[in-house]
C-alpha cells in the first residue's frame, strides 16, 4: 500500500484539469495572438480561465489575473510592485514575516540591496501571528505589506483578511502569498481589500508551470518580461494555454463542493493529528485552532527527520521535512527556527500534507507506519 | 540476493561500481552525501560533493537505471571534518580530512543509513581490498594498483565496517574501472579526479582557517636553539617538512621541522637536522587483532603518498610508539601513521 502524504508540495493533476488541456496541446493548438480562428479559440480559453480565477478570488474584472510560471514568480513580481511603489512614493520600508516562502523572503532581500528596509515578523511558538503585531509593524514609510495567508509547512492560518483596511486607509499596498490556502480559506480580494495575491496551480491539482497573481486595477504592476502585449504588455512571451486551461479547470472544480470537501479534509487531518500526537515523544508544530485543513506538522523527539522520511518512503508512504535536502537547502527550516524550534527539533519535524482524494485508511496506514519507523529508529539509537 | 547501497560521486570509480554490482546480480541503488554547500565553502567551482556533483551522481544513477538517494550529512561534516580540520591546524597539526570523513561519515552516517533502509552493505569506488580470513577475521589490503591504492585514508575501518563493506573496483587498475565506467555511457567517465580536500578546491588552506578562526597572529621563526632568524605570517601557513616559501635566508637550505603553539614559534631545521626516529599516536585501531600487546615488527607509512617504511610498533598506555630503523625526513602531528604488513593493513592512528 502506498500512501502520497505531500499535498503542500505538490498534487496530482486532476482528470477535468487534464481534459482541459489536452486539446490545447493538439488540435487547438493556435497562439492566443493570433488573430484567425485556431487563435481566437485558444485566447478565449485563456479568458475563460482569467475569468473564473477572478471570479473565485472576488475580483472585479478578468485582466486584474496575471498569469505567471508559478507561485514564486507572482510573489517575486508582487514584491517588485511594492518596491515600484515604494519608489514613487518615497516610502523605503517593507513589512512582511520571518514565515513566509523562499520567493518573498528572496525577493525582500532583493529589496533590502536597493535600500529598503524589511521589518520580518516572528511568529510565537505555535507559528501564530496576530493582526495587532503586523499593524503596529507598519509605519508611515511603509509601502508593501507582504503575508501569506497560510504557511505551507505549519499550515498555519495567518490574520491576512484582517489587515486590508488599515492598509488601504494608510496607503500600503498588500500582498498576500495564498499558494497554500487558496481554495482551503475564504478569499476575496474586493471585501478584504487585497491588492496583489499570488497562486500556484501544481498545488491546487492543476499542472506544474502555471501561477496567477492578482492585482488591482489601479496598482502599477512593472515590466516582468519585455516583448509582446501579452498580459497586458506587463509579462510578455506566448501563453501557456493547455496549463492555463487546465488551472482554470482545476479552479472550477476546486470550488464545487468546497466547504463539505474542506470539512471532509479538516476531519481527516483532525484524525492523523491526533493519530501522531499519541506516539510518544511527538509534539505539534503548529497551531490547533487555526490551520488548513490538511497540514500536520509533528516532531518526534530524539528521532531524525530525514531518516523517518527514508523509512516512510520505504513503506510507500510519502511525506515531507523541513530540511528538504535534495532541493538544495541543508538549513533547519527557517518556519521552524522563527517559532524558536531548535536546530535539533525543527531537523526532527515530518510534515503530512493531505490532499482531497486522501482516505480514512490511508491515515490509518500514515499513523502505524509512523509509529513503527518511529519506534525503529529509537531502538537503533539504543 | 544482495542489496547493496553505492556511496556515488558520479565519478568514474563509483560508477564502475555500480556496473560491477549489477553484473554480479546484486539489487543495487545509489546515494550521495551533501556535506556543504557551495555557499558554505565560497566557492563556486566543482569539487567531489558540492551540489553540482549531486546532480553528476544522479544523472550516473540515472544512466545505470538505479534508484538514487541523497542524504543531507551537512551539519555532521561541518562538526565532524570541517570544524575538526580547523581545530587541528590551529593547535599545530596537519589535519586529513580524508579519514575523519570516511570514519564518520562514508562508512558512520551513511552506512548507519543504509542498514536501517534495509540494504545488506555498502559499497564505495575506493581502491582496496577486503578480505576475510579462515577464522573470519576481516582484513584490508593495499589494492594491486599501488599508484591508486587508498588503503592509507581507509584504515580506521572496524570489524563491524568492514563486514558490511565491499569496495568492488577495489583490485582493478584506473584503466579497467574507466573502460568499465566508459563502456556503460557514462557522461563523466573522464571526469577529472577529485582533489585532495574537497571543502577547499582551490588549495588555499591558510585562508579557509583565517576565514573561521580569524587572523593568526605574526611570530618568531627559530633554529633548534632557539635562535630567531625570522617573522612568520601566523603558523597555519606553514607545513612540516616545507622548504619553499618560508622567507628566511640561511647558510644552507632550511625545512620546517615543528611548531611550539605555546611560544607561536616555527622551527626550522637543516635537512641534517630532518631526522625522527620516532612518533607517539594516539587514537588507534587494529585489523588482524583487536589489541597490541608486544612489540611487533612492521613497516610503516606517515603520508599518503609515500613509501611504507621498516620499524617497530611499541603498545604505550594511550596508544603507540613506532620506531622506525631509519630516520624520517619529516612526520607532521595530526596525520595518520598506518602501518602493513606486506600489503596488508595492520591498523593506524593519528600522530600525536
Amino acid at each position: 500500500m502506498s500512501v502520497y502524504a505531500d499535498n503542500a508540495a505538490t498534487t496530482a493533476v486532476s482528470k477535468r484539469a487534464l481534459e482541459a488541456a489536452l486539446p490545447f496541446l493538439t488540435q487547438e493548438f493556435g497562439n492566443p495572438s493570433s488573430p484567425h480562428a485556431w487563435g481566437r479559440r485558444a485566447a478565449a480559453a485563456v479568458l475563460a480561465a482569467r475569468q473564473t480565477i477572478a471570479e473565485r478570488l472576488g475580483a472585479k474584472r478578468a485582466n486584474e489575473v496575471y498569469f505567471t510560471s508559478c507561485g514564486s514568480e507572482a510573489d517575486t513580481w508582487a514584491v517588485a510592485a511594492g518596491t515600484a511603489y515604494g519608489r514613487r512614493t518615497d516610502r523605503r520600508h517593507i513589512v512582511t514575516t520571518a514565515i513566509e516562502h523562499h520567493a518573498v523572503l528572496g525577493a525582500c532581500k532583493n529589496a533590502e540591496e536597493q535600500g529598503f528596509e524589511v521589518t520580518y515578523i516572528r511568529p510565537d511558538s505555535s507559528g501564530m501571528i496576530t493582526a495587532e503585531q503586523v499593524i503596529a509593524a507598519l509605519r508611515e514609510d511603509t509601502c508593501l505589506l507582504s503575508i501569506m495567508a497560510a504557511n505551507n509547512e505549519t499550515g498555519v492560518i495567518l490574520p491576512y483578511d484582517k489587515l486590508g483596511a488599515e492598509c488601504r486607509e494608510k496607503g500600503i499596498l498588500l500582498h498576500v502569498d495564498a499558494v497554500q490556502g487558496f481554495g482551503h480559506l475564504p478569499i476575496n480580494v474586493a471585501e478584504q481589500q487585497i491588492d496583489l495575491l499570488s497562486v500556484s496551480g501544481h498545488k491546487l491539482n492543476a499542472p506544474k508551470g502555471i501561477g496567477a497573481l492578482y492585482c488591482r486595477s489601479g496598482v502599477f504592476l512593472p515590466k516582468l518580461i519585455f516583448g509582446g502585449e501579452q498580459e497586458r504588455g506587463r509579462r510578455a512571451g506566448t501563453e501557456n494555454v493547455p496549463a492555463i486551461a487546465a488551472l482554470g479547470a482545476a479552479v472550477e472544480e476546486l470550488f464545487e463542493q468546497n466547504e463539505e470537501k474542506n470539512a471532509r479534509l479538516s476531519l481527516l487531518r483532525d484524525r492523523l493529528r491526533e493519530g501522531l500526537l499519541g506516539i510518544e515523544g511527538a509534539s505539534l508544530n503548529g497551531c490547533k485552532d487555526r490551520s488548513l485543513p490538511g497540514i500536520v506538522n509533528v516532531s518526534f523527539e530524539g528521532v531524525e527527520g530525514e531518516s523517518l522520511l527514508l523509512l516512510l518512503d520505504m513503506q510507500g508512504i510519502a511525506a515531507s521535512s523541513g530540511s528538504a535536502c535534495a532541493s538544495g537547502s541543508s538549513e533547519p527550516s527557517h518556519v521552524l527556527r522563527a517559532m524558536g524550534r531548535t536546530n535539533e527539533q525543527a531537523a526532527a519535524s515530518v510534515r503530512f500534507s493531505l490532499g482531497f482524494s486522501n482516505t480514512e485508511e490511508d491515515v490509518a496506514e500514515l499513523i502505524a507506519a509512523c509509529r513503527s519507523c518511529v519506534e525503529r529508529l529509537r531502538s537503533l539509537r539504543g | 540476493m544482495e542489496k547493496v547501497l553505492v556511496a556515488m560521486s558520479g565519478g568514474v570509480d563509483s560508477s564502475a561500481a555500480v556496473k560491477v554490482l549489477l553484473s554480479q546480480g546484486c539489487e543495487v541503488a545509489g546515494a550521495t552525501m551533501h556535506l556543504y554547500t557551495n555557499e558554505d565553502i565560497e566557492v563556486r567551482e566543482k569539487t567531489c560533493c558540492s551540489l553540482s556533483d549531486v546532480e553528476d551522481a544522479r544523472l550516473a544513477a540515472l544512466r545505470l537505471g538505479v534508484d538514487f538517494y541523497v542524504f543531507n550529512f551537512a551539519e555532521e561534516f561541518k562538526k565532524r571534518v570541517m570544524d575538526n580540520f580547523v581545530e587541528t591546524y590551529l593547535a599545530g597539526g596537519t589535519p586529513n580530512p580524508c579519514i575523519e570523513c570516511n570514519k564518520h561519515l562514508k562508512f558512520g552516517s551513511f552506512l548507519e543509513r543504509a542498514r536501517l533502509m534495509g540494504f545488506d552493505k555498502i559499497a564505495t569506488g575506493h581502491y582496496a581490498v577486503i578480505e576475510q580470513s579462515p577464522e573470519g577475521r576481516w582484513l584490508l589490503k593495499r589494492s594491486p594498483d599501488r599508484e591508486k591504492d587508498q588503503s592509507y585514508v581507509l584504515y580506521s575501518l572496524t570489524q563491524e565496517q568492514l563486514a558490511h563493506t565491499l569496495f568492488p573496483v577495489g583490485a582493478m587498475s584506473k584503466s579497467e574501472t574507466r573502460r568499465l565506467a566508459g563502456e556503460s555511457g557514462l557522461a563523466n567517465a573522464d571526469k577529472a579526479e577529485s582533489q585532495d580536500i574537497c571543502f577547499i578546491p582551490n588549495g588555499h588552506y591558510a585562508d579557509f582557517i583565517t576565514a573561521r578562526a580569524g587572523e593568526q597572529p605574526h611570530g618568531d621563526i627559530t633554529l633548534l636553539d632557539g635562535t630567531v632568524i625570522g617573522e612568520h605570517r601566523g603558523l597555519i601557513n606553514y607545513t612540516v617538512g616545507q622548504r619553499k616559501g618560508v622567507r628566511v635566508s640561511y647558510s644552507e637550505p632550511l625545512f620546517v621541522y615543528g611548531k611550539d603553539t605555546e611560544r607561536n614559534a616555527l622551527i626550522m631545521a637543516t635537512a641534517a637536522q630532518m631526522q625522527f626516529m620516532s612518533l607517539e599516536a594516539g587514537d588507534v585501531n587494529f585489523i588482524p587483532f583487536d589489541t597490541l600487546t608486544e612489540p611487533l615488527r612492521c613497516t610503516a607509512q606517515t603520508r599518503y603518498h609515500q613509501k611504507d617504511m621498516p620499524c617497530t610498533v611499541y603498545p604505550t598506555e594511550n596508544g603507540i610508539r613506532v620506531i622506525f630503523d631509519q630516520p624520517q625526513r619529516a612526520i607532521s602531528k595530526g596525520q595518520a601513521v598506518v602501518l602493513y604488513d606486506g600489503d596488508y593493513v595492520i591498523g593506524g592512528a593519528t600522530i600525536i
